[in-house]
C-alpha cells in the first residue's frame, strides 16, 4: 500500500538551518510499520534523511519520535492505523535538542539517569549464592526494568517542558527500580539515602500527574505510577518534611475531617506556616483569586455527610490511625 | 591524544563485560560503540541464559555434553568445558549486579526448559532476558568508570609491524575522524545477520569487527555455520523466542498436526534448533505449510502464563502480524538468526594477531560448533567477555604503545571517506546492493544448501562487489551522516560474505546448521574439522584445523 508521511526535517549544516516539513509517499507491506515507511524513504528516496533505528521489534529503544503529535516507537505502530487526514505526521522526540532530522541529543536524558546513581547498592554483605527474593517482587520490578530508555516519556513530559531541571519520568522510574528492589539499601530493602535525595526539589514531588508518560510509554512501565509509589516509600521512610509530603498530608487530613478540601489552609500547611518568604510568593495568586471572586471561604465547614467520608478512610487505611 | 591500554569495540553484553573486567584489572579501558550501549543487539535475546547449578542437582558436565551434542561434534570440547564450568558463577554475578531473574517458590532463581537439553537449566527474566541483562551491565559499566565513546564508528584497525596500535574512528555526531591509540583491542561487535535478508538480527548487526579483523589478517573459523532459528515471523523475520516452546508451545502444520513427532519423537518441539528448522523446512517444501510458514501454537498455555512469561513476544505478534498468541496461532518459519562462526580465538579471546582479541557472537572459540543451543549465547558473551577483558588487561602491562604517525593516519582516513562521498550520483543505491546480497545468501545458504546454489551465490557476490565500487552516498554532510555509515557497513559485509559461501561450498558433509542435499550425511572421518579462512594475496585462503575432543566421542544425534 502507498502511505504518505509528513516529516519534520532539520539540517544543521544548511546555509540557514531551520526546521521544515517534507512529504514523502512510499509503498510498504499492508501491515508495515511507520518505521518500515521511514526506512523506505531513507533507502529509496533520500539517503540524507537521518533517524536512529535498529531492532524493529520494540526492544532497543532507538526509534522513539512523535507520531501524530505523541511520542512512540515507530517500529511498534502499524502505518495504516496512524494515517490521519491522509498523512502520518512524524517529528523528532520533544524536550531534547534536535541534532539532525529525527535524531535528538540524548545527553540531558542520560545526565538525569546518572544523577540517580543507577546501579544496585546493597548495604549488607553479598550472599555466596543468589539473593533470596520472592517471585512477586521480581515480577513487580520486571515491570519497571522492561524500560528500554527510549525517551518517549521524557519527550512528552509536560513538567520537563517548563522545568528542564525536573528529573523526569524515565530517571524517576529507574530510581524506583532500585528503591523497590529488596536487594538495594539496608537489610530490610529500604533505600533511605536514595529516597532522601529524591525528595529534594526537581525530584519526585515535582510531577504534576498529567499521565502523559503513562499514555505514551510503549512498554507499559507507567512511570507516573512509579513516581507515586516513590512518594509513598519516602513518606513511609520518614521523609515527611517536604512541601510535597506536607501537601499530601494536609490534603487528606482536610478531606477526612470535613469531607472536602480546605483550599485556604492547604498552602500554608504545605509550604510551612513559618516559611514567610515562600508564603509571600503566593500573595499575587491570593490577590488574583480575591479579585476574581475565587477566594475560598475563611470558615471551612464540614459537608453534610462528612462521617461517611471518614468511614471511607477507615475502610482503606484501617481505624487504628485514630 | 586518545589512548587506552584496552580498547573494546562494541558495547553489547560481551563488550561491556570485557571492559568492566579490564577496568577492574587496573587497565586504562575504553569502550567504543556505533550505538549507545543499551541499543546493542544483546537486547533481543529473549529466552534466557543456561547454567548448571550444583545446588539444584545439576552438573556442568551434563550441560557440556548437551552443548557438544548440540554442536554436532564441531565444538571444541576444552572451550565448552571452560564455559559450562564458569556458568554458575557468571550467572550469580549477574544476579548480584541486579538482574531481576524470575524466582521459584523458595525465592531462588527459577528455570525453564530449552531446546536440546535434557534438564531445565535456563534462567530467565520473562521473555526479555537479554534486555534485562544488557541494562544491568550498562549500570555496572557506569559504576566502573570505563571511558565511553558512544555513537562512534570504527572504520579501520591500525597494525604496524604485526602489532595492533589502535583504530580510526568516526564520531557520528560531528563527522570528525579520530585516531585512538590502544595496546590491545577486543572485538565484541556481535553477529553479521544483515548479510542475510531477512534476518532476526537488528539493522546494526553488520559484522564490522569480523571484517576489520579479517582484513587485518585475522583467521575466521566455521563461517559456514549460520543458524536458522525455527520461529521467526514472515516478512520482517523478527524473532519469536524459543521460550514459547520451552513453556510448552506446539508446532503445527496446515492441518494442525504436531509434525515434530516424525523428526524428534522424544524432545518434540524442544529438539535442537537445526533439527527443528530442518523439520519445518521439510514440511513447508512438502506443501504442508501455508504461505511458506507453519504455525506456533501457544493457546493451550493459558493467558496467565503468557502474560507472566511471554508478554513481550505476544506484543510483537500483535504489532507485526496482528496475531494474539492467547487466542491465535502465529505463522512462523525458519529464519537467519546467529553466526556460530567468526573470528578464531583461544579460550582467552586471543586471535592470531598480537594484541587483538574477540568475544561474543563475533568470535569463534568454538563453543557452538555447528549449532548453538538456545540460551548458550548470553552465557558465551559474559564468560568469554570477562576472560578476554582479564587477559587483555594483564597483557597490556607488558606492552608499550606502538608509535604511528597519527596526523598522517587521520589525513588518509579523511581522504578515503571523502572519496566515498565524492562518488558520482549514478551508481546503484546502497540498499539495492545490500538487498541483492541478502537475497542471494538467503536463497542459497539457508536451511538446505547445494553446490549449484552456492556457486550461483559466489557469482552473485562477485557481481555485487563490483556494483559496490560505485554506490553513491546521498548525504554529503558531516552531522549524523548515517548514509555514510551504511556505505561503510555494506563494504564490510561484502568483505566476508564470500568467505561464508566459500566455506559452505568447501564443507562436503551435513553437520549442524549446514545441511547439504548433495552431501546429506555427516562424515566424521573427513569433515569433523574446522574450516579456517584467511585473507590471502589474491583472495580468501582456506585451511583446516582439528576439533578438540576431551571426553565425548561422536555419536549419532537423536532427539
Amino acid at each position: 500500500m502507498d502511505v504518505t508521511l509528513r516529516v519534520k526535517r532539520f539540517d544543521p549544516e544548511a546555509a540557514e538551518p531551520e526546521p521544515y516539513w517534507q512529504d514523502f509517499t512510499v509503498n510498504i507491506e499492508d501491515n508495515g510499520t511507520v518505521l518500515d515507511a521511514l526506512i523506505k524513504i531513507r533507502e529509496d528516496i533520500d539517503g540524507s534523511f537521518s533517524l536512529r533505528c535498529s531492532c524493529r521489534s520494540s526492544i532497543c529503544g532507538s526509534c522513539a519520535m512523535r507520531i501524530n503529535g505523541h511520542a512512540g516507537l515507530a517500529c511498534k505502530i502499524q502505518a495504516p492505523t496512524a494515517i490521519v487526514n491522509g498523512v502520518i505526521t512524524v517529528e523528532p522526540a520533544g524536550n531534547m535538542p534536535v541534532v539532525k532530522d529525527l535524531v535528538v541529543d540524548f545527553d540531558s536524558f542520560w545526565d538525569k539517569i546518572m544523577e540517580i546513581e543507577p546501579y544496585l547498592k546493597p548495604e549488607g554483605p553479598e550472599p555466596e549464592a543468589e539473593y533470596i527474593a520472592s517471585n512477586e517482587s521480581m515480577l513487580h520490578l520486571s515491570g519497571v526494568t522492561s524500560c528500554i530508555m527510549c525517551g518517549a516519556c521524557v519527550s512528552d513530559c509536560t513538567v520537563m517542558e517548563v522545568d528542564p531541571t525536573f528529573l523526569g519520568p524515565a530517571a524517576l522510574a529507574k530510581a524506583y527500580r532500585f528503591t523497590a528492589d529488596p536487594r538495594d539499601g539496608d537489610e530490610n530493602g529500604v533505600s533511605k539515602d536514595r529516597l532522601e535525595e529524591l525528595t529534594k526539589p526537581s525530584g519526585m514531588w515535582d510531577c504534576t500527574r498529567c499521565m502523559e508518560c503513562v499514555t505514551v510509554c510503549p512498554k507499559g512501565v507507567a512511570p507516573m505510577d512509579r513516581i507515586m509509589a516513590l512518594r509513598d516509600q519516602a513518606m513511609a521512610a520518614g521523609f515527611t518534611n517536604t512541601n510535597g509530603a506536607r501537601h499530601t498530608e494536609a490534603f487528606s487530613e482536610s478531606v477526612e475531617h470535613s469531607g472536602w478540601l480546605d483550599e485556604l489552609r492547604l498552602v500554608p500547611k504545605s509550604v510551612g506556616i513559618t516559611n514567610l518568604s515562600a508564603l509571600a510568593g503566593y500573595a499575587p495568586i491570593a490577590i488574583q483569586a480575591l479579585t476574581h471572586g475565587k477566594m475560598p471561604p475563611i470558615i471551612h465547614k464540614k459537608i453534610e455527610k462528612a462521617g461517611n467520608v471518614r468511614k471511607l478512610f477507615d475502610k482503606i487505611e484501617g481505624p487504628k490511625r485514630h | 591524544m586518545l589512548e587506552h591500554d584496552v580498547l573494546v569495540i562494541g558495547a553489547g553484553l560481551a563488550g561491556m563485560r570485557a571492559a568492566i573486567a579490564a577496568r577492574s584489572g587496573g587497565a586504562n579501558t575504553a569502550i567504543i560503540s556505533k550505538v549507545h550501549p543499551v541499543r546493542s543487539h544483546s537486547n533481543a535475546a529473549q529466552g534466557g541464559i543456561n547454567a548448571a547449578l550444583t545446588d539444584r542437582g545439576d552438573d556442568w558436565e551434563e550441560h557440556a555434553y548437551d552443548t557438544v551434542k548440540g554442536s554436532d561434534y564441531l565444538g571444541d570440547q576444552d572451550a565448552i568445558e571452560v564455559m559450562c564450568k564458569a556458568a554458575g558463577q557468571a550467572l550469580i554475578d549477574m544476579e548480584h549486579f541486579g538482574v531481576t531473574f524470575n524466582r521459584d517458590d523458595e525465592g531462588k532463581l527459577g528455570t525453564r526448559a530449552f531446546g536440546g537439553q535434557r534438564r531445565a537449566r535456563t534462567f530467565f527474566v520473562g521473555d526479555f532476558t537479554g534486555q534485562a541483562m544488557l541494562h544491568v551491565m550498562f549500570e555496572q559499566l557506569i559504576k566502573s568508570g570505563v571511558r565511553r565513546y558512544e555513537e562512534w564508528f570504527v572504520s579501520s584497525l591500525i597494525i604496524e609491524d604485526g602489532q595492533v596500535c589502535g583504530v580510526m574512528a568516526l564520531e557520528i555526531r560531528t563527522g570528525q575522524i579520530y585516531a585512538i591509540r590502544a595496546k590491545t583491542v577486543i572485538f565484541c561487535t556481535g553477529g553479521f545477520g544483515r548479510v542475510f535478508e531477512p534476518s532476526t538480527n537488528a539493522l546494526i548487526c553488520t559484522g564490522d569487527g569480523t571484517a576489520l579483523a579479517y582484513n587485518a589478517g585475522a583467521e575466521l573459523m566455521d563461517m559456514e555455520m549460520v543458524q536458522y532459528h525455527p520461529t521467526t515471523l514472515a516478512g520482517s523475520g523478527v524473532l519469536i523466542s524459543e521460550a514459547a516452546r520451552g513453556e510448552g508451545a506446539y508446532l503445527l502444520d496446515k492441518d494442525g498436526n504436531r509434525f515434530m513427532e516424525k523428526y524428534a519423537p522424544n524432545m518434540m518441539e524442544l529438539a535442537s534448533r537445526d533439527v527443528v528448522s530442518r523439520a519445518e523446512q521439510t514440511e513447508i517444501n512438502a506443501g504442508n505449510g501455508v504461505d511458506g510458514c507453519v504455525y506456533l501454537d501457544c493457546r493451550h498455555l493459558g493467558e496467565a502464563l503468557i502474560m507472566e512469561k511471554l508478554s513481550q513476544i505476544r506484543e510483537i505478534g500483535i504489532d507485526l502480524v496482528g496475531c494474539d498468541m492467547i487466542t491465535d496461532t502465529i505463522p512462523i518459519r525458519p529464519g537467519m538468526h546467529y553466526a556460530m562462526g567468526g573470528i578464531r580465538t583461544n579460550i582467552d579471546g586471543q586471535t592470531n594477531l598480537p594484541g587483538v582479541y574477540a568475544a561474543g557472537e563475533c568470535a569463534c572459540v568454538s563453543v557452538h560448533g555447528g549449532n548453538r543451543l538456545g540460551a548458550n549465547s548470553l552465557l558465551d558473551t559474559i564468560v568469554f567477555g570477562e576472560r578476554s577483558g582479564n587477559h587483555a588487561a594483564e597483557a597490556a602491562r607488558s606492552i608499550d604503545y606502538v608509535e604511528f604517525n597519527v596526523d598522517q593516519a587521520v589525513r588518509n582516513e579523511e581522504k578515503r571517506i571523502q572519496e566515498l562521498l565524492d562518488r558520482p550520483q549514478n551508481g546503484d543505491r546502497i540498499a539495492a546492493v545490500r538487498l541483492g546480497m541478502g537475497d542471494t545468501m538467503n536463497r542459497n545458504l539457508a536451511v538446505y544448501r547445494n553446490e549449484e546454489g552456492m556457486q550461483e551465490t559466489l557469482a552473485d557476490l562477485n557481481e555485487l562487489e563490483k556494483r559496490y565500487e560505485t554506490v553513491p552516498v546521498d548525504n554529503k554532510g558531516k552531522v549524523f551522516n548515517t548514509d555514510l555509515v551504511f556505505a561503510l557497513e555494506l563494504g564490510f559485509m561484502l568483505d566476508f560474505a564470500t568467505p561464508i559461501a566459500m566455506s559452505a561450498l568447501d564443507r562436503k558433509d551435513s553437520r549442524g546448521a549446514q545441511a547439504r542435499t548433495d552431501y546429506p550425511d555427516r562424515d566424521d572421518e573427513n569433515w569433523m574439522k574446522h574450516l579456517v579462512i584467511k585473507k590471502g594475496e589474491v583472495g580468501p585462503e582456506l585451511s583446516y584445523a582439528p576439533v578438540t575432543v576431551t571426553r565425548w566421542t561422536p555419536e549419532e544425534r537423536k532427539y
